[in-house]
């Protein structure tokens, strides 16, 4: 439920697989129950006639999330014209639900709350007018030469895009286990849609699966919202996510469940309670070490995928990176993809956070600037001390080192980017 | 058997925080309030650098860990408020027989001047009962300083208002 599964879909005012957890209310407006595969709708449902519209622009932005957002505001800044295109009907992406307050330094926006920074980055692009946001619109294609088709609720866009910068964020993972399609069983980034951005309690009793930031995070915002958290299970020896997170959770006696896992989730349709167990060194549940917690939701905070499907449409080289959270494509340093300008930024680059992300869609966008306009000094500077506090500093965390060792395995050289197009070329 | 420690606990020791350098040494400690950062990680954050009046913290690029200059601290608490890790506390045990712990707070109801409130230790343990001496807030984040028992002034790091 944050926008990328499916587990929401329902019938709305007639159109079906309607993802309702980003569907805002609105007068009159139908929701039906849907099971199974639905009816193809007649059409034009909603509006009269879908109608078409074709447009040019020096830099599309498809995500409105951090990375997004910084990218459209720092080609702005050097003239571009700049669309953005956004799924949801807010900008900001994860930053809209994150109640908890920033790291990083005063420069990057540490110390504001996650919503704060989506606010305030969100204020700066309506200030701008060279930049054109679409809000509640897909990307559904890349085609030659860099048209891109757009969909809106009721019209079609065909774009002519000088550069893309696609910075989609990430889809939550799921986990199999018995029980798992029973209403109360979500990713944890939908109950903090559900908790955060619409002011709902998702339930009283409360289990998480995972241990990494997210799960503790999760858990401190459901705790404040007045929940109890019954547990948090982690399958490794140790927590997944950084110390400060878990002291946090643990000083309100949230206990920390490490080797431990999720066997099955039970209940009369809905989650009533679910059976935890031990785990051995290979990860195999210990026989006899079952217990029984009762619960009405269960939270999945196992980890993230990046959502790299319009790349892989585009035909963009990708790789599988573990470390990354599996397909992302194949980049420069400078982060552009084995499509001529086509950019990647943010977690669809691989998963590593909210800051990273930023600098990221800021390097993106700088070398967007500089193949549109040439090289213009302060750019190229400026591109150059943000890819050495990124590297050389920032992901020189410890508590990065996975992430960036993906990064750099994900990194290609100009030169080596040069020679496998010509290899691929089509 | 594994080391235990505060990756696989989420409660971190004294010792710990020790060989850390994050805990003042006695003589200060003596003198008034003074910070006790527990942030034993290298993770990319300054913030509390910025936050403290004094330039009693600094951290060498952003991943190092806060090292304290406790001469300069003067136990004001603002950091408490900064921290995105919630992870700074004050305590003060250079009164007799009561100590004082000034902890960040992000829940609702905030309690007033006066109220007793139960006091938590790091594993969530209800300690007992605090009076609240002191309350500011900075970004929705409270910063609460209680009384409590002085054997327990390295033991609270959280207060609950019962409902
Ligand atoms: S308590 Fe005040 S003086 Fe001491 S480190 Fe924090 S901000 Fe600085
Ligand atoms: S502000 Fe808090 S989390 Fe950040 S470095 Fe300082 S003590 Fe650690």
């Amino acid at each position: 439920m944050i926008g990328k599964c499916s587990s929401c879909f329902m019938k709305v005012n007639g159109i079906p697989n309607v993802r309702t957890c980003i569907e805002p209310v609105r007068d009159g407006i139908r929701v039906e129950r849907q099971r199974g595969l639905p009816e193809i709708p007649p059409i034009a449902n909603e509006t009269n006639e879908a109608f078409e519209e074709t447009f040019e622009t020096d830099l599309l932005v498809i995500g409105g999330g951090p990375a997004g957002l910084t990218a459209a505001l720092t080609a702005a800044e050097y003239g571009l014209n700049v669309t953005i295109v956004n799924e949801h009907f807010k900008l900001g992406g994860q930053l809209v639900k994150q109640t908890h307050k920033f790291f990083g330094s005063k420069e990057l926006f540490g110390g504001l709350r996650g919503f704060q920074i989506a606010e305030h980055l969100s204020n700066k692009i309506v200030e701008k007018s060279n930049i054109k946001v679409l809000l509640q619109t897909v990307a559904y294609g890349i085609f030659r030469d860099n048209w891109i088709g757009l969909a809106s609720m009721n019209k079609l866009y065909r774009v002519k895009a000088r550069n893309v910068i696609i910075s989609t964020g990430a889809a939550e993972q799921y986990l199999a286990f018995p029980g798992n399609d029973l209403p109360g069983v979500m990713g944890a980034g939908g109950a903090q849609t559900i908790m955060n951005e619409y002011g709902i309690l998702p339930g009283k009793e409360v289990l998480v699966v995972g241990s990494g930031n997210v799960g503790l995070i999760v858990s401190y915002q459901l705790l404040q919202a007045g929940a109890k958290v019954k547990a948090i299970l982690e399958i490794m020896p140790e927590i997944g996510g950084w110390f400060v997170h878990a002291a946090k959770v643990r000083r309100y006696g949230v206990p920390i469940l490490t080797r431990h896992t999720i066997k099955d989730v039970w209940g009369d349709e809905r989650v009533e309670g679910a059976t935890i167990v031990r785990v051995n060194e290979e990860f195999q549940p210990i026989p006899g070490s079952e217990r029984k917690v009762s619960c009405d939701l269960v939270l999945l905070a196992i980890g993230l995928t990046p959502d790299t499907r319009l790349f892989a449409q585009a035909g963009a080289i990708m790789t599988w990176i573990p470390e990354l959270g599996g397909l992302v494509p194949l980049r420069t340093p400078y982060l552009e993809t084995s499509i001529e300008n086509v950019f990647v930024a943010g977690d669809s680059s691989g998963i590593e956070e909210a800051t990273t992300a930023m600098i990221e869609g800021e390097i993106a966008a700088l070398t967007a600037v500089l193949k549109t306009e040439g090289s213009i000094r302060d750019a190229l500077e400026r591109r150059e001390k943000l890819l050495k506090f990124l590297w050389d500093e920032y992901r020189q965390s410890p508590l990065l080192a996975r992430a960036r060792a993906g990064k750099l395995k994900a990194t290609v050289s100009e030169d080596e980017m040069r020679k496998l197009r010509t290899k691929f070329s089509r | 058997m594994s080391i235990q420690s505060f990756r696989s606990t989420g409660m971190i020791s004294i010792e710990e925080l020790r060989k850390l350098k994050l805990i003042p040494p006695e003589e200060r400690l003596k003198k008034g309030p003074v910070v006790i950062v527990e942030c034993p990680e290298k993770i990319p954050c300054n913030i509390c650098v910025d936050a403290c009046p004094q330039n009693a913290i600094t951290i060498k690029n952003i991943n190092e860990l806060p090292e304290i200059d406790w001469n300069k601290c003067t136990g004001c608490g603002t950091c408490v408020a900064y921290c995105p890790g919630l992870a700074i506390f004050v305590v003060d045990i250079s009164k007799p027989n009561k100590a004082y712990v000034t902890v960040p707070h992000e829940f609702l109801p905030v309690p007033k001047l006066g109220d007793e409130v139960t006091v938590l230790s790091r594993d969530g343990t209800k300690l007992g009962k605090g009076k609240v001496v002191k309350i500011f807030e900075r970004n929705r984040t409270w910063v609460i300083t209680v009384e409590v028992p002085r054997e327990f002034a390295m033991e609270v790091r959280a207060i609950w208002v019962e409902k």
